[in-house]
């Protein structure tokens, strides 16, 4: 059963490995994918980025993915956090977490998920300039082409 | 001729925008049965609805939490969200 939480506030990426693995001893290797808010775009300065999301929509997307990694790999544990609001170059955006006894499901699972997450799951981006402007930003065909990949 | 059907319309991003809502109950006339004929009532509920619409290839829909497509069927009390290609990661 994966963990997956929607929320404002931050998360301690070291205490969220720790809760995956706190009193086991069958998982051989965890993945961990940390999507953090760069402080530019096309060669401009952010200021901030704002994640919007559909709430009633979101958790139930994030769950969905987290099952078909589940069903696709052999997982031990899975952890998914995403944010949304207002955050400054720097933050934290998403975690991505797949613990499974060998290191390729771990790995493969990790960037499945991230991959998934970026193409199916109700989060948009607006990013505001160090000038005020603010613009919504476009979906990237290489993120639909790296969700593609996992297509079989 | 279907019957008409009480929905609830949700806008997101620059949808949400441009229609100046987020959120609406509308009831559209008899014979809106899927999401495209959906959208041609909705694009000319104001000049805000009809730019929203305007380019309706980078128009993403979910119905009831689904992602859905122009022939998804409605039914009355449906949830239906419009949203830009999502972005998030």
């Amino acid at each position: 059963m994966a963990r997956i939480l929607v929320q404002t506030a931050d998360f301690d990426t070291g205490a969220e490995l720790g809760r995956l693995t706190a009193g086991r001893s069958d998982i051989g290797g965890i993945g961990c994918f940390v999507g953090t808010v760069r402080d530019t775009a096309a060669g401009r300065k952010i200021a901030a980025l704002t994640l919007e999301h559909y709430p009633a929509m979101t958790e139930r997307a994030l769950a969905a993915i987290a099952a078909e990694a589940e069903r696709r790999w052999e997982l031990l544990g899975c952890t998914v956090i995403h944010r949304v609001g207002r955050l400054a170059p720097g933050a934290n955006i998403v975690l991505v977490l797949a613990a499974s006894a060998h290191r390729q499901a771990a790995l493969e699972a990790t960037a499945f998920l991230i991959d998934w997450l970026k193409t199916k799951a109700p989060f948009w981006k607006k990013e505001e300039l160090a000038d005020g402007a603010a613009t919504w930003v476009e979906a990237r065909e290489t993120d639909t082409d790296a969700a593609a990949r996992w297509s079989a | 001729m279907s019957d008409a059907l009480p929905l609830t319309v949700l806008y997101f991003a620059w949808l949400r925008e441009r229609t100046g809502v987020a959120e609406e109950r509308v009831v559209p006339p008899p014979g809106i049965a899927n999401v495209a004929a959906l959208v041609d009532w909705l694009a000319g509920r104001s000049a805000g609805h009809a730019a929203a619409f305007a380019d309706r290839a980078v128009v993403r829909c979910a119905v009831n939490q689904e992602f859905a497509d122009p022939a998804t069927p409605l039914h009355a009390g449906d949830e239906v969200a419009f949203f830009p290609p999502v972005t998030g990661g």
